[in-house]
């Protein structure tokens, strides 16, 4: 037997680990929570990691899920060992691959980090509605309930398929168990060898379709044959329990861990007992231990294999004492009398009992088991001790509640049963348990993995790590919730309030945020990093605070983590002085021991190539030590303040019993009589979350300013604003309200303009201060908008001025130039304070078409980041105006992006044509000059909207009055009569990839929507995966080896439909331009497609620098700007409009500036600068092609002049060569 | 035969004509013509602190710090296992131009700090290096900074440096020191196997357009040479180490002139840059015909021939204002 190595890794890495070294081809798209599973096999290939067999697995991501499905049941068709990983809607989509991969018995194991089917809401938390949705498919189902059973499950998985030839879904609790960090034994790759039959391998490249021996599969068949041929697997399944378990005891017999088709945990003598799978069964393993212990009979069946489902093997696993059993189901299915693994246990138990009595056998119970159901863990909804415990006292009942769900308030149909939130379990007597709350952005999560390695690696201890964050990209909330023990841990649950002996704040601001020692427990140690010196740190903490200390008698530790790492050179970096500071006060290791494990961990980390940053580090850490002081505890609270409401106390009653909750942390207690059942929410709520992340604030200087807008527009989270009102209108104002004369001819004179601020909402991204063209000529340094430090003074002064000016009234929208940006940005944005990374370079391009036609807007939203800065709750973005209107958005799925938007245009359509003909019915009733008004309305400017929709108030006024249903149904449809914009909105990985063939599919329709791309060049909300915008060279996740193909030109593809209106915009290089396409695009009456160069953090670039990147890819040519508008062929014009130059810079100074791109020069430079050279000659011949394009005539009939489309494209004849770019290769980024 | 060797750094050189750090001396293609065309040794590029700081900070921020704390995206860059850091690309360079070339290769180091440069310098001499030319520029901005503590930050890396390693270690220095040659004997004293005269650097200069300060240089020219003739006259056979002539020596008159003042070698780079590799063996041509029409035999013997110490009139080289002038000139006419 093996003496195992330890590792410390999450679930994923486990999984993928098995998975890369068993299979020769994987085929793999992005989805959250399995894309590390690719992640990690697409980083194995790229560094030359070769299976167990000496080969590189071939590793290729697809457009889809169901794409890759596809190149699956290929591959395998062709005989080679393949996997893949999914979660959620990915399987989805698998599944018509998934049926006939399994009902032509190709053997195949599918992993997947279970998680929920997006329903009322998109989750991406863990449950098992995914696996249960394809549990019809003919797959095998294996489930592994935390990171060791997911490798162990894995490989007999892998096994088990290729002996059985039945496919596999080997599937384990998304984050749960996927992201769990835990100390694992590994598996040695003889075991591995041993395990995987050479023989079946063999056997499955020989069924392989070959011309050298050729069959044919995948017939179609008539009623006749088809039924038979479809019973004749059933042999194969009637094997496979037997196959798995064989495979299990063989696996048992090789590493020492066993395992059963359906493993019981508990009491010989149970009477009780809980039956479920995936995370779960560890904390129900953890209670019966401690119940049974108390002296009560309870049990625990993990079912590992689920389908083929073994009735036989269940039942003896189940103690002949049982006498009642609740079956937990991580899945939903409405109008279900029960979900499946109910309905399983409960035919097993009856049929056994029914065949037993015609057989005349005894039956292994005394009487057929009382059989409950429940739902739980919905969306990684938190699964305790004491939620296994009330299900357990329920099955004591003389009736207990079938059908239940755990872990919720259910005061609707009153399902839920309630559960002691004080039991606790003794599971942790010997474990330490510790808190720590971070800034997504501060390392904390990073340093905690780091600590989980170092004691899991220098001691013989267990260790867990499991990462709570919050919904928001900027200024995340990170709470890490780490065990150490000395006994294997099965508590798959968070740390619980009292429970803690360690609490750590790394960001002063929490202090008033969370009540973080909720959680500490008697005795525990409470870490603060504070800029107070150690005699203000007591009175520096609110009230209850300080009451929980001095009565849990918790020890006060500070340190100024911020002052330590700004002098030892580690800039903002606090997260190796907080490690230091966790192991020399937490006692989990000897101080010296940790601190030494902690330098090793740093210089594993930077080594040799990062010598300065090692040696900041091993300063840090050093000062650290010299630095943290113990505060003593006074007998008495002296607070100063205490934590304040999470909302206004005048915002709406939803905002505040449900958002505001929500937001505060307690949104597991909101009962289910509080949500829209149909899953609809009111907008505009992320302007009751006041978040105050800036550390610094834009300030304007009004004697500089010039009013020319462009701060308004380039602000990606829409809290500096401009306004436009009459004089009159300041007499009230706060004195430091600050207000210009209008300036321009645009505008009648004698009005005042104002830009304001939202200063706590601002992130302090710096990106309006730093697009302000203007400078004080005595003091180049100082403009008319410059960043200050964000006080508590500045706090509250801009807060009564951002108050003052929101009660401002907007300025009338048909009295605005929209084609300009002064004018444009007159106009209130409806998309505001969303939680998009600071600097985004997406959401200015959403902002601005809320505000050009967000009060007529309806959105059609791809999932991807502007689905979650868009519409994750707790709070979202999209608002109204004072009138009430506003866009009005939904998000479908990721693929049908398009298809809904267009869904969404047809039933527009429909009903205003139905509203037209209505009109005409009823003519006589409401007058003929008002329909043929209405009819005939001309709604291209804002002037005629707001004519028609005071031609249809009028409208509504006179329908009041006519008593015909005729007139109701008018009624109904009115407001189609005005002029509807239907926006659809994704990112490049749904319009490039998934989905694309819906996108082209809307283009070719020629209806009347508008497209706009949020072109990341990756997909920008899973990581940083590729997409086919990725770039030639650019390193992304899942080309971690550099892309090896060029982006592909979209804009080319729809610009060849003759119809499309086409633009390629960059909003921070030439932001007029940005402008004039998204009016154009609006108003051009069939399809548009808008796409959008959006810089993003997965560039590996500073945001600060948004705009100085968006400048470097248009002058460089990788970005050019054009307008494709197919009205201008009419008048005899080229329809296509370049509204950028020739590449003026080499290609090299573009990528040179971005991580994504000059990684690969330090990887692999050759490669690197072949890629450059491509990408040079690509965008040379791609902008010569245009500028051909451009150059065509077109005759007065909107055609194509003769010779069409006879372009020569060739580098050699482009007039757009430049010196400077011939020396594009001559150095190195 | 006029017999152009020279000595510099203890290194034995075919010519006094050296391409100091330049693109032509980055590439091995480039660095191949210049040793083809006659160069008798190079300078690399120099290898700069900046650049690495920058990098670790990138690296540090974009790589193995990436995460934003959100549930989907726990990171966006791959980790690579293994990469080659700018340190790497250069040892890589040395080594390459080790196999590849015959002639010296010496190494340069850019930075002002010792913080790693002494595990820096040792790679470099593991790497192949025949020297280093240390690159210490410092913009004492600070005006609580001294010039005695500038010239100490000097001294302190050299000796540093000099602990460590044990091929020839040159000093390129700026003209900006209250006593240059002072200067320079200290650093003779704490170890320098040559000095450099004079470094040139980028300047800011100013942007009208956006009105932003901006890095700029220009190629060189031969006016610049004077300073340098001056000074390596002043400190030849004054101080007992190497001298390098650097910064405007595009003529062979020039390259002579520093010759027959002490400098064991010339740097040449703007011309190179101007007139490409092939621009060496015509200043080697000349420079032997130079030698002939001048009867001389050899580099070694023209040396310092007008040093300070040897010069027919060596009170000129320390007149230092516009009188002088006008009354040498005067002096001259009559």
């Amino acid at each position: 037997m093996e003496t195992p190595r330890s590792l410390t890794i999450d679930g994923n890495q486990a999984a993928a680990e098995i998975a890369h070294l068993t299979n020769e081809v994987i085929a793999i798209y992005p989805i959250t929570p399995a894309s590390p599973m690719g992640e990690w096999a697409d980083e194995w290939s790229s560094r030359k990691q070769t299976n167990v067999w000496g080969t590189v697995p071939r590793i290729i991501e697809m457009q889809s899920e169901g794409g890759a499905a596809g190149a699956i049941h290929g591959a395998l068709q062709a005989g080679a060992l393949t996997t893949t990983f999914t979660a959620s809607q990915g399987l989805l989509l698998m599944i018509p691959n998934m049926f006939k991969i399994a009902a032509e018995l190709t053997p195949t194991v599918f992993h997947v980090a279970a998680r929920s089917i997006a329903a009322q809401a998109l989750s991406i938390f863990g449950d098992h509605s995914d696996v249960m949705t394809a549990r019809t498919t003919g797959f095998s189902f294996l489930a592994s309930g935390c990171p060791q059973e997911v490798m162990d499950l894995a490989l007999i998985a892998q096994a088990a398929t290729l002996e059985s030839r039945i496919p596999i879904v080997h599937f384990f609790d998304g984050f749960r168990t996927s992201h769990e960090v835990a100390k694992i034994h590994s598996i040695d790759t003889d075991i591995i060898k041993q395990m995987i039959s050479h023989e079946k391998i063999m056997a499955h490249r020989q069924r392989a379709l070959s011309p050298e021996h050729p069959v044919i599969r995948g017939t179609s068949q008539n009623p006749d044959v088809f039924f038979q041929a479809r019973e004749s697997v059933n042999t194969y399944y009637q094997a496979m329990p037997g196959i798995v378990q064989k495979c299990m005891d063989q696996f048992a017999a090789l590493s020492g861990r066993t395992y059963q088709l359906f493993d019981y945990v508990g009491a010989d003598d149970a009477e009780k007992a809980i039956v479920l799978m995936g995370s779960g069964t560890e904390t129900a393993e953890e209670t019966v231990a401690y119940l049974n212990a108390q002296g009560e009979k309870t049990g625990v069946i993990k079912v590992r294999l689920f389908r083929p489902f073994d009735a036989k093997a269940l039942i003896a696993a189940l103690p002949a004492t049982t006498r009642s059993i609740a079956v937990l189901d991580r899945t939903k299915e409405p109008g279900a009398d029960g979900e499946p693994l109910y309905k399983d246990i409960v035919t097993a138990l009856a049929q056994q009992s029914l065949q037993d009595r015609s057989n005349q056998q005894a039956y292994k119970f005394s009487q057929l088991p009382t059989i409950i159901g429940g739902r739980y863990g919905l969306s990684s909804k938190e699964f305790t001790p004491a939620m296994v415990r009330a299900v357990f006292d329920e099955l004591g009942k003389a009736l207990p509640k079938n059908h239940f769900t755990i872990g919720i308030q259910d005061d609707v149909t009153h399902n839920s049963l309630d559960w002691d939130e004080n039991f606790r379990t003794d599971a942790h007597q010997g474990t330490f348990q510790a808190v720590f709350y971070g800034l997504g952005s501060d390392g904390t999560v990073g340093a905690n993995k780091n600590s989980i390695n170092i004691i899991g690696e220098s001691t013989d201890k267990y260790a867990q790590g499991y990462f709570v964050y919050d919904s928001k990209k900027s200024g995340a909330v990170t709470v890490s919730h780490l065990r150490f023990g000395d006994k294997p841990i099965h508590s798959s649950y968070l740390i619980d309030n009292g429970d803690a002996n360690f609490v750590a704040c790394h960001q002063p601001i929490f202090l008033e945020r969370y009540p973080m020692l909720d959680k500490a427990a008697d005795n525990a140690v409470f870490l603060l990093n504070t800029a107070l010196s150690p005699e203000n740190v007591w009175p520096g903490l609110p009230g209850k605070m300080q009451q929980q200390i001095i009565d849990k008698h918790i020890r006060l530790y500070c340190i100024d983590a911020y002052q330590i790492a700004a002098s030892t050179g580690m800039d903002k970096r606090i997260s190796t002085i907080m490690q230091t500071c966790f192991f020399s006060i937490s006692g989990v290791l000897p101080t010296d021991v940790a601190i030494k494990a902690i330098k090793e961990a740093v210089e594993k980390t930077y080594g040799r190539k990062g010598k300065r940053l090692v040696e900041q580090n091993f300063k840090a850490i050093d000062e650290t030590l010299a630095n943290l002081h113990e505060i003593s505890i006074p007998e008495k609270i002296d607070a100063r303040y205490d934590l304040g409401e999470t909302v206004a106390s005048n915002a709406p009653e939803f905002v505040r019993k449900v958002t505001g909750e929500i937001i505060a942390g307690r949104g597991d207690r909101v009962p289910v009589s509080m949500f829209p059942a149909d899953g609809t929410y009111p907008v505009g709520t992320a302007a009751y979350e006041k978040r105050n992340i800036a550390l610094e604030i834009p300030v304007l200087d009004e004697s500089l300013c010039t009013q020319c807008g462009k701060c308004p527009l380039v602000c990606p989270h829409g809290v500096i604003r401009s306004k436009l009102y009459g004089e009159d209108l300041l007499k009230d104002a706060p004195q430091s309200f600050k207000s210009m004369p209008i300036k321009g001819k645009d505008f009648p004179q004698g009005l005042q303009m104002s830009y304001q601020i939202s200063p706590e909402d601002c992130t302090g991204c710096g990106l309006c201060s730093d697009i302000c063209p203007i400078r004080d000529k005595t003091n180049a340094s100082h403009k008319a908008l410059n960043m200050v430090a964000y006080t508590p003074a500045l706090r509250q002064q801009e807060k009564k001025n951002w108050e003052y000016f929101l009660a401002l009234p907007e300025y009338e929208r048909s009295a605005v130039q929209t084609n300009t940006i002064k004018g444009a940005m007159l106009l209130q944005p409806l998309f505001e304070f969303s939680g998009a990374c600071e600097g985004c370079g997406e959401t200015p391009y959403i902002k601005l078409a809320s505000q050009l036609f967000g009060d007529r807007m309806v959105v059609a939203n791809a999932t991807g980041c502007s689905s979650i800065y868009g519409g994750n709750l707790p709070t979202t973005p999209w608002t109204k105006n004072i009138e009430g209107r506003g866009p009005a958005w939904s998000n479908s799925l990721f693929e049908d992006n398009a298809e809904f938007g267009l869904g969404m245009r047809l039933a527009i359509d429909k009903q205003t044509e139905y509203a037209h003909e209505l009109l005409q019915k009823l003519q006589a009733e409401i007058g003929e000059a008002l329909v043929a008004s209405i009819l005939a309305a001309d709604e291209s400017s804002e002037t005629g909207i707001a004519q028609q929709r005071d031609n249809i108030a009028l409208l509504r006024g006179k329908l009041k009055n006519i008593a015909s249903p005729v007139a109701r149904e008018l009624e109904s449809v009115a407001e189609n009569l005005g002029r509807k914009s239907v926006w659809i909105i994704g990112g490049d990985g749904w319009a490039y990839d998934i989905g694309y063939g819906g996108l082209d599919h809307v283009l070719a329709s020629g209806m009347n929507v508008n497209i706009l791309v949020l072109d990341t060049e990756v997909y920008s909300n899973t990581g940083g995966q590729t997409s086919k915008a990725t770039p030639r060279g650019a390193v992304a996740k899942f080309s971690a080896g550099g892309k090896a193909t060029a982006k592909k030109d979209l804009a080319l593809l729809a610009m060849d439909y003759e119809h499309v209106y086409v633009a390629h915009v960059a909003y921070g290089a030439k932001d007029i331009q940005t402008i004039h396409a998204f009016n154009e695009a609006e108003a051009y009456p069939g399809p548009s497609l808008i796409i959008a160069y959006c810089p993003c953090i997965a560039h590996g670039i500073d945001l600060k620098d948004n705009h100085l990147h968006q400048q470097l890819a248009v002058d460089s040519g990788h970005w050019p700007l054009f307008r494709y508008d197919p009205q201008r062929a009419a008048s005899g014009k080229n329809p296509l409009h370049l509204d950028s130059k020739a590449p003026s810079i080499p290609y090299r100074e573009f990528i040179e500036t971005e991580i994504r791109f000059n990684m690969l020069w330090r990887t692999n430079p050759k490669q690197a600068k072949k890629f450059l050279e491509q990408s040079q000659q690509d965008v040379l011949h791609r902008y010569h092609y245009y500028v051909q394009l451009a150059s065509l005539e077109w005759d007065e009939n909107g055609d194509l002049e003769p010779p069409h489309r006879k372009l020569k494209a060739t580098v050699e004849n482009t007039s757009v060569e430049n010196a400077a770019i011939d020396k594009t290769t001559e150095k190195t980024p | 035969m006029i017999d152009l060797s020279t000595e510099y750094l203890g290194l034995n050189l075919a010519n006094p004509l050296v391409p100091s750090s330049s693109p032509l001396t980055g590439e091995l293609e480039s660095a191949k013509k210049l040793e083809d065309a006659g160069a008798s040794a190079l300078v690399l590029p120099s290898l700069f602190e900046e650049a690495i700081e920058h990098e670790q900070k990138q690296l540090e921020r974009f790589v193995h710090s990436q995460a934003l704390g959100h549930y989907e995206a726990q990171s966006y860059q791959p980790v690579p296992e293994d990469y080659g850091s700018e340190l790497d690309n250069y040892l890589g360079r040395i080594q390459q131009f080790k196999t590849a070339l015959d002639i010296p290769v010496i190494a340069s180091l850019n930075g002002i700090s010792t913080s790693g440069w002494i595990d820096t310098g040792k790679e470099l001499q593991q790497a192949g290096a025949d020297a280093l030319e240390l690159n210490i520029y410092y913009v004492a901005a600070d005006p609580a900074t001294s010039g005695a503590e500038v010239e100490n930050r000097y001294l302190q890396l050299l000796s540093a440096l000099r602990e460590h390693i044990t091929i020839p270690v040159t000093m390129k220095l700026s003209s900006q020191f209250s006593s240059v040659a002072n200067m320079v004997l200290k650093l003779q004293q704490a170890g320098a196997d040559g000095v450099s005269l004079f470094n040139r650097f980028y300047q800011p200069d100013i942007d009208l357009q956006t009105m932003q300060i901006k890095p700029h240089i220009e190629l060189s020219s031969s006016i610049e040479t004077l300073l340098r003739i001056r000074w390596i006259a002043l400190i030849r056979g004054r101080v007992d180490l190497s001298i390098a002539a650097t910064g405007g020596f595009h003529r062979t008159e020039d390259i002579v002139k520093a010759l027959l003042v002490g400098a064991d070698v010339t740097h040449l780079c703007s011309v190179l840059m101007q007139n490409g590799p092939e621009q060496i063996a015509v200043l080697v041509k000349e420079l032997q015909n130079w030698l002939e029409e001048h009867e001389y035999n050899s580099v070694m013997q023209m040396k310092g021939s007008l040093s300070k110490s040897c010069a027919i009139n060596p009170a000129a080289l320390e007149h230092c204002n516009y009188m002088n002038i006008i009354k040498q000139r005067a002096e001259i006419k009559c």
